[in-house]
């Protein structure tokens, strides 16, 4: 993807991180809450310098979308705003630390049930498997021996090579795990989840837990 | 600078590994705070943890026993989880607390606890967290400030108090109170905009990133009009003070251990892994374990960077050995915090 502009929807731990860098990366970026511009606008200044900080609206219109917000707030984001937008869904469902939240509570994963929420959107799970302080600590260049792989599942395919452009500018290595139901493979409890791996033991991975279980 | 300490209470653990009494564990944490009183340690934080390895519970009960026991140390919570709570009932607490200690050395943290079996276990719902959070919040703040024992407050989430009396009134007039956050710069944005002091929860990565949230709480609580003495930063991490540092690693070690394969168990979490722990043990890392000097030149480093007026340390963890928590103890009030004062009045 040629340099574009980044939207990022959340202010969090999270939010600001893949704000920072994205900025790093050369993009432009702007992040926004559900609340106005000027709200956040000390905090962009300071947490994310470089970052514009705009309304939900204006970051919704970016090239490429990141949601981010905690997810029991997943029902700010909107999807009147997000229809036909290319959006990294990084949310994470984690109920044995933030609790149960019934909307999440059966075997579809997270992101299956945000796209239906966001049914207009290109949804791209990716970025959830990275902890939000190894984000600007572990990126490397492409080709180093070491460089961390982050897993991207969705059903659209063009919303998905958009994203891998991204990934791989932020500092790793972006592989495709398949269908946004692919993504229940790497959400937290699971062994992908559960720490970094290159390209190669990431592939490795989710081709292990996509065979079917053997009796 | 204060130094200090923290816990959330600490089960002590049986030579077979099967967890020793709860009740214990709470006496062990009030000896402690005695302790760290006659040490001369300047601060004492209490819970709110509600599991069978870190029992603290009720910070309000342990701070008022304690309150009686001690003559110079300040106490609080670390933190109070307000969100699942009665501010009123936290208040009352508190001011009692203070009364007991003769007045001025009560302070109470307001924090959204690092986990969520307290909705649960009051039976509060979750998708009402931020909502209670800040009317919780809001009327801890309006009882505390109120010039009278009379209080007024309107809410949505409990009906509304019309001029009832909530006492006893602290005997210095307010008691601090400070946000607790770990990290998220909203957090950071709103304790500025309250005028309340800021207490960071540093548990990983290195401490000095918290740098800019400093900067955006102080410039936020500037932008509202807040300045003077209650605007300051505290910061929580975790450590253990021992004479040598290959000592300090190998008495921290295997609590960190049994912590975090409780915690991997119930979340999910991998095997901790034992250079993670060594990695985080150096500087620039989250924990402040080493022998004094190290511990001391550590916490004036991070001073440079955020410029906070109280460090204080969580040691008890995993079933510490409780002789090992109280040396600790000892060398931060009588080794550590002389060395501390001793670097930051050369800068």
């Amino acid at each position: 993807m040629e340099l574009g502009v980044i939207g990022i929807l959340g202010a969090g731990q999270v939010g600001t991180a893949v704000a920072r860098q994205a900025l790093k990366a050369g993009y432009r970026v702007k992040i926004a809450t559900a609340k106005p511009a000027a709200e956040i606008a000390l905090l962009a200044e300071i947490i994310t310098p470089g970052a514009e900080a705009v309304d939900a609206a204006e970051a919704a219109a970016a090239d490429l979308v990141v949601a981010a917000v905690p997810l029991h707030k997943y029902r700010t984001l909107r999807p009147d705003l997000l229809a036909g937008r290319t959006v990294v869904d990084a949310m994470n469902y984690w109920a044995q630390t933030d609790g149960v939240i019934a909307d999440f509570d059966d075997e579809r994963g997270s992101s299956e049930v945000i796209q239906e929420f966001l049914a207009g959107a290109r949804l791209v799970k990716s970025l959830n498997h990275i902890g939000y302080r190894e984000l600007e600590v572990d990126a490397r260049e492409p080709g180093s021996a070491d460089r961390r792989a982050l897993a991207l599942a969705s059903d659209d395919d063009d919303a998905k090579a958009v994203v891998a452009g991204f990934i791989d500018r932020l500092g790793y290595d972006p592989i495709d795990a398949g269908p946004l139901s692919a993504g229940r493979v790497f959400q937290p409890g699971t062994t992908i989840f559960n720490a970094a791996h290159t390209a190669k033991q990431l592939r490795g991975l989710l081709a292990e837990a996509n065979e079917p279980a053997r009796p | 600078m204060e130094i200090g300490a923290y816990s959330f209470g600490d089960t002590q653990l049986n030579p077979d590994g099967s967890q020793r009494g709860t009740s214990e564990a709470v006496r062990n944490l009030f000896e402690a705070i005695v302790q760290a009183d006659h040490a001369g340690l300047d601060y004492f934080g209490i819970g709110e943890h509600h599991t069978t390895s870190m029992p603290a519970s009720s910070p309000g009960a342990i701070v008022a026993a304690a309150a009686a026991a001690t003559k110079q140390i300040k106490l609080g919570s670390a933190a109070s989880i307000i969100s699942t709570d009665d501010p009123v009932r936290v208040f009352q607490q508190f001011a009692t607390a203070d009364a007991i200690s003769g007045g001025g050395r009560i302070e109470i943290t307001a924090g959204r606890g690092s986990s969520v079996e307290t909705f649960p276990l009051f039976g509060y719902d979750l998708g009402d967290y931020d909502e209670l959070y800040a009317q919780k919040l809001d009327l801890l703040m309006t009882i505390n400030n109120s010039a009278t024992p009379e209080v007024n407050w309107d809410g949505s989430r409990r009906p509304a108090i019309t001029n009832l009396a909530v006492v006893p009134r602290p005997a210095a007039g307010p008691m601090p109170i400070w946000l607790a956050t770990g990290g998220n710069a909203g957090s950071s944005a709103r304790a500025g905009q309250l005028g309340l002091p800021v207490s960071y929860g540093i548990i990983g990565g290195a401490p000095h990133r918290f740098a800019p949230l400093a900067e955006l709480y102080r410039r936020s609580a500037a932008q509202a009009g807040h300045s003077g003495p209650e605007i300051k930063v505290s910061v929580a991490a975790l450590g253990l003070v021992a004479p040598t540092k290959q000592e300090a690693l190998d008495r921290f070690y295997p609590g960190w251990h049994n912590l975090n394969v409780e915690m991997g168990r119930l979340r999910g979490w991998p095997a901790p892994d034992k250079r993670a722990f060594l990695a985080q043990a150096e500087a620039p890392g989250a924990y402040y374990v080493g022998n004094p000097d190290e511990v001391a030149e550590r916490i004036v480093h991070l001073h440079g960077h955020l410029g906070h007026m109280r460090h204080f340390l969580q040691t008890d963890i995993g079933g510490l050995p409780h002789e090992h928590l109280l040396e600790s103890i000892q060398l931060l009030a009588t080794e550590v915090k002389p060395r501390v004062e001793r670097l930051l009045a050369r800068k």
